[in-house]
């Protein structure tokens, strides 16, 4: 049973058909579904990241740079910002939609945020490539 | 219009185990976010001169800057996790109530104990 225009009328309609018309489940899954896809990649990449966290933040600068130009580490650091930056904006889409219920607000802080984590993260990569390839 | 309660609801129920760790994860992960811009800029300075990246070192030495770096790591260990947790979840896995309460303690004290393995690590 639809309503349009004040009338109830029936649709001839399979349920498959009607199916179809319910919901979304377009990019609203693929959202979701990203997000598990890079929590589950961060996983072992973060635990890596956490056994190496000090030879970015407290080396020296030669030491950080010999670390920086080993292929393992600059190859799994670029797996680990991609999937971490990408579960980041994820995440912080998700807060913003939920918590921020300004209707001027709201699309300004999703597009901001989307802004400023993909231009951090291709800083992020484009840093670590600079350091192994200039 | 008729104003209603919205999310989070933080405020109208009592806390739980359950509750608390579920806001919990989305503190840390919005936390961690900022860790990972913070890494961001490390990485940024390394590959731009030995002054940007000394710089960056010694703002990580300062005494705030330890304490971020532990916060970052509890923060990493926890949402670490506790997103295991969630992605059993995801696969229909730990839902009757006393594996729930289980898994989050465990998350819990497991998260401090990591922290205070690779904080060592870190430190020394």
């Amino acid at each position: 049973m639809t309503e349009s225009c004040g009338k109830t009328h029936k649709k001839i309609e399979t349920p498959l058909a009607r199916a179809k018309g319910l919901g979304s489940a377009k990019s609203g899954y693929k959202h979701w579904w990203m997000q598990r896809v890079t929590a589950l990649a961060l996983i072992p990449l973060s635990v890596w990241l956490l056994f190496h966290l000090p030879n970015i933040f407290t080396a020296s600068y030669a030491e950080a740079q010999l670390w920086m130009s080993d292929p393992w580490n600059a190859v799994t650091l670029l797996l680990f910002l991609w999937a971490a930056f990408y579960h980041a904006l994820l995440g912080l889409e998700v807060i913003i939609e939920d918590y921020v219920h300004c209707h001027v607000g709201k699309p300004v802080m999703l597009i901001f945020t989307r802004f400023l984590f993909l231009g951090a993260g291709v800083m992020a990569v484009y840093a670590v490539l600079k350091i192994n390839f200039a | 219009m008729k104003q209603r309660p919205l999310s989070p609801h933080l405020q109208v129920y009592r806390p739980q185990i359950t509750s608390v760790l579920s806001i919990l994860h989305r503190i840390t992960g919005a936390g961690l976010t900022g860790g990972l811009l913070l890494l961001g800029w490390g990485i940024w300075s390394l590959s731009h001169s030995a002054e940007a990246y000394q710089c960056f070192t010694e703002c990580m030495a300062h005494p705030l800057g330890k304490l971020v770096t532990i916060g970052f790591i509890w923060a990493l260990c926890y949402h670490l996790l506790n997103g295991i947790r969630h992605l059993f979840w995801d696969a229909g896995l730990g839902f009757k109530m006393a594996a729930v309460n289980a898994s989050g303690w465990v998350t819990v004290i497991a998260s401090f104990v990591l922290t205070a393995v690779f904080a060592c690590l870190y430190f020394y």
